[in-house]
């Protein structure tokens, strides 16, 4: 049985066998801070606009990770990325810097699980051998994306959530040594009627807790 | 079926949010904008007495006096201290002059970066704007009222 409800199953086990993270100075003081590879302490990343910063972070996160893996850009097969900007344009972006096809991918907080659920997919399959599941976000372009300019005066609800500033990619393969991914559930689009811009977490919190695997 | 229907809102899940949220200090929010903006109010009092002081009057003085204070608001909006001040003031900082002139400046150096004329003139008033309408409609409707009384 390959699929049940909504969970589907790889037979092939598709394992992830390199990853790579990088993330934001407020990030770096946080729980996750120590298992970044990369750690920023200037959020624009040396470049002029955020947005630009957001995607150098996907690349070097993209190409860190082949290179945690041992691998050369010709031996990926395939890219899986997406951010949080219009026509998910950091991701593209940070695709034209390599040789191999790009698929983007569009699904908010859930891209990178659905990256890597995607990529399992067609590795399991045996279209690809080996897949790149990668994402990104930069606070400063999501505010001014989603919500105000960073210099308005205003006050933040206490309820308000911060978006990451951060990238991280991991290399899915049909072999080698690593986590393997057995199955994966698709989400369904779950709107309970949370119009808060600033609490999208609670928007997003029935999708993830009435999964029906 | 398009669109948002009522159907869709699970009243007890709002509901659950809405205790879960941290609450709004509504008290300590309210005294930080009456101190804020009240300061804000007399540091324009006072540059409108050195104004009179100067040899201001009428509607000469009243107009320096805003000039001035929105420069301010400019200003401090540029050097990126306004909106850490305005994230302790509750409303105290966005609602005198100086606010306003935070609502326009804010966006055109956050949209610079898309260049000058499709980034920064076009999205300069992407917050003001609804200010400027609605400003500009209530303004001809009290006006047209007042013609006519």
């Amino acid at each position: 049985m390959m699929k049940k409800g909504n969970t589907v199953f790889f037979k092939n086990s598709p394992r992830i066998v390199s990853f790579a993270a990088i993330c934001g100075s407020k990030e770096k003081e946080g729980i996750i801070g120590e298992y970044a590879d990369i750690t920023l302490d200037d959020d624009m990343y040396s470049e002029s606009t955020f947005e630009k910063a957001e995607c150098k972070m996907l690349t070097n996160a993209i190409s860190l990770t082949i290179e945690k893996g041992k691998l050369k850009e010709k031996d990926i097969d395939v890219l899986l990325s997406g951010d949080l900007l219009n026509q998910i344009i950091s991701a593209s972006f940070a695709a034209r810097d390599y040789n191999f096809p790009f698929l983007g991918v569009y699904s908010a907080c859930s891209t990178m699980s659905e990256s890597i659920m995607l990529a399992a997919m067609m590795v399991n399959a045996g279209y690809v051998n080996r897949a790149v599941a990668a994402t990104g976000s930069h606070f400063a372009s999501a505010e001014r994306q989603y919500r105000y300019p960073l210099e308005l005066g205003c006050t933040r609800p206490p309820q308000a959530q911060w978006t990451v500033t951060g990238a991280g990619g991991c290399l899915i393969s049909s072999s080698g040594d690593g986590i393997k991914i057995t199955s994966a559930t698709m989400g369904r689009v779950c709107d309970y009627g949370v119009t808060d811009v600033n609490n999208m977490g609670a928007a997003m919190a029935p999708a993830g807790a009435i999964i029906t695997p | 079926m398009t669109g948002k229907t009522k159907e869709n809102n699970n009243e007890n899940y709002l509901n659950y949010v809405k205790t879960q949220d941290p609450p709004t200090q509504h008290f300590k929010n309210c005294l930080s904008a009456f101190g804020v903006g009240g300061l804000i109010c007399c540091i324009g009092q006072f540059i409108r007495f050195m104004l009179e002081y100067a040899g201001l009057t009428g509607d000469e003085l009243a107009g320096t006096t805003s000039v001035i204070l929105i420069f301010i608001g400019c200003f401090l909006t540029g050097l990126g201290v306004y909106d850490r001040i305005g994230r302790h003031a509750g409303a105290g900082s966005i609602v005198p002059i100086t606010g306003f002139a935070n609502s326009v400046t804010s966006p055109a150096i956050e949209f610079k970066t898309e260049g000058w004329i499709y980034g920064m003139a076009a999205k300069m008033f992407t917050v003001a704007g609804a200010i400027i309408v609605f400003g500009v409609f209530s303004g001809v409707l009290v006006g047209l009222v007042y013609f006519f009384i």
